[in-house]
């Protein structure tokens, strides 16, 4: 039986692992910093080289992360009801590809960091409109087909960045794999992903009810009084503005947006009323975590985050896919 | 409940599938309360019209008006507190408990922000417990038994609530016991809340028990309406389903037999 409360405790229960994950996040690193030392320069108070590192690196970094994290992972509970499809995640339909080749485009040529986050910006929706033209259709195939046309549009996108690579200067091709492998030491101000994230949930929350009749078949659907075609269109531009944000402002970071709203559907269900806002925590705290992790793990030194999410990602999935085998289930 | 309320009408209606007109303008009145079968042959259109009827596929031509107000300009929302659609397939992509299951059908009933309330709850317990799906409220619906998702399908349509069920098949993979009580089930919920009810079904005798109407679809467009007496002839189903069938009467129930 689903009910609000338990829907409450569940968001607050995640909020708390958020606090500690962004906590986690001030506390650890190469240079030490006391926790009385953090709070102090978290309340404005000068703390030195110690403020400096946790309110001017750490910080920001984390709120990144948190921010990333949380929009990948409800891109991809969106992705995965509007296809139907729990295998779906963000990337699925060509939206990194699309933001790949619109960013490279812009580093290629040398344009400001404006016209590379508008590039990334630019591509990703481009992806988007081109496959969902594309796969436009009706009847039950439609879901296959538009799986089938990003996951062509995706290839020709990684072609199209294979050959940007391959003709660019050899002084750029440092920040262009960087941006591909997904990377937070280069994440801006946390603000604007952080306020996309906020106004996505809030968007996405009014429709989760139908979202949760969407999930059970388009007829279904219908036969209950939600408006398939419109509901539909405004989850694939939601879903994709939100990865096109969280691509623009990380690079590609994967399987946080196919892992998180798997694990969250495991531990708690599949109501989207409860599935959305937790996943977006979940999938928060998820990176902010393997962040910390990527920059402490082999310090000085510090991994792409990308890279971490993916190594801890493909067990947990290998190990989802034989779980679901064993169980027969779709 | 007046007896006589058009709960549903058809004017002229015409379905078309990838060009072919297989239902050709089709008049039909039902009244609250009444129960129509819809017969045919596989691939006749039964479940196009049916579809059409419901407001989920657009008539190539003639309208549908449902409790008197044209089917398009009513409201999604409202349509579906109306009347309610039991699909032929029930394909469940993810995982999701049987009661919450049987609880989308209160979808239409709830405000944006409203949750499911207790008495929501009762509705869905009471249709699980009509079906007999009763200590079956925390099962995953994949662990279900193709009858037993058949009758969650059933209880769902009951749980909305609609005042007419438009139910494609409803005794596809039932046994023979749970075909005759879902079917008394039906039957008691159309005698005590004035519910219109159209089935698709494939076996004529039930058809003949259940129902005081029939529909007749061809399949090339002719379609046939009447009282169940006039309708279920050996002769017209001979027609129907193009192979020979004679009647029987057994205590007064008509049988079809294939020849």
């Amino acid at each position: 039986m689903p009910t609000r409360r338990r829907a409450l405790l569940v968001v607050a229960v995640l909020l708390l692992l958020a606090l500690a994950s962004i906590v986690g996040a001030l506390l650890i690193g190469s240079y030490a910093v006391a926790p009385g030392e953090v709070w102090a320069s978290l309340m404005g108070n000068d703390q030195g080289m110690a403020g400096e590192v946790v309110t001017g690196l750490r910080l920001p970094r984390a709120l990144a992360a948190f921010a990333c994290g949380g929009l990948l992972a409800l891109a991809g509970a969106l992705m995965q009801v509007l296809l139907r499809n729990p295998l779906a995640d963000p990337y699925v339909l060509g939206v990194s590809g699309g933001a790949a080749v619109g960013a490279l485009s812009a580093m290629l040529f040398g344009l400001p960091l404006l016209f590379v986050h508008g590039g990334a910006f630019a591509g990703a929706f481009g992806a988007i409109l081109i496959v969902f033209g594309l796969a436009r259709g009706d009847g039950s195939w439609t879901q296959t087909r538009l799986l089938l046309t990003g996951v062509i549009v995706a290839a020709g996108c990684s072609a199209a960045v294979a050959l940007i690579l391959s003709v660019a200067p050899e002084h750029k091709l440092r920040s262009m794999l960087f941006w591909l492998m997904g990377d937070l030491s280069h994440a801006g101000s946390p603000w604007p992903a952080l306020a996309v994230l906020a106004l996505g949930l809030a968007a996405a929350l009014p429709l989760s009810r139908d979202l949760n009749l969407l999930a059970r078949g388009d007829l279904v659907a219908r036969t209950l009084g939600v408006s398939v075609r419109g509901l539909r269109g405004a989850v694939y531009v939601l879903a994709s503005l939100l990865t096109a944000v969280a691509v623009t402002t990380t690079g590609s970071v994967g399987f946080v947006g196919l892992i998180v709203p798997h694990l969250v559907r495991l531990a708690i269900g599949n109501d989207q009323r409860v599935l959305l806002p937790a996943a977006a925590l979940a999938g928060g705290s998820l990176l902010v975590v393997a962040d910390t992790l990527a920059r402490t793990v082999v310090a000085p030194q510090q991994l792409p985050v990308g890279v971490l999410t993916a190594l801890l990602g493909v067990p947990v999935f290998l190990y989802l896919l034989s779980r679901q085998a064993k169980e027969g289930v779709r | 409940m007046s007896v006589h309320l058009n709960v549903l009408r058809a004017r002229g209606l015409s379905v078309a599938v990838g060009g072919r007109t297989v239902v050709d303008g089709l008049d039909l009145q039902i009244a609250a309360g009444e129960r129509l079968a819809i017969l045919g042959r596989n691939g006749a259109g039964k479940t196009t019209l049916l579809h059409t009827l419901a407001g989920l596929r657009e008539p190539a031509a003639g309208a549908v008006e449902l409790c008197g107000e044209a089917l398009v300009q009513i409201p999604p929302r409202r349509v579906a507190q109306l009347r309610g659609v039991l699909l032929q397939q029930q394909l469940d992509a993810f995982p999701a408990s049987v009661l919450e299951t049987a609880l989308i059908g209160r979808h239409p009933w709830l405000e944006r922000w409203a949750w499911e309330s207790a008495a929501d709850a009762d509705i869905a317990r009471e249709a699980l417990s009509a079906v007999g799906l009763d200590g079956f409220a925390a099962r995953d619906v994949h662990t279900l038994s193709g009858g037993e998702r058949q009758r969650l399908a059933v209880a769902t349509l009951l749980t909305q609530q609609p005042r007419l069920a438009l139910l494609d098949e409803p005794l596809s993979h039932l046994d023979l016991n749970h075909q005759i009580a879902v079917l008394e089930l039906l039957t008691r919920r159309v005698r005590e809340t004035g519910m219109a009810l159209t089935m698709v079904m494939h076996d004529p005798g039930l058809a003949a028990r259940y129902c005081e109407r029939v529909l007749l679809v061809h399949g090339d467009g002719r379609v046939e309406v009447g009282a169940v007496a006039e309708m279920l002839t050996a002769e017209r189903l001979s027609a129907l389903y193009q192979h020979p069938l004679r009647m029987v009467e057994v205590d007064g129930q008509r049988c079809f037999l294939p020849l």
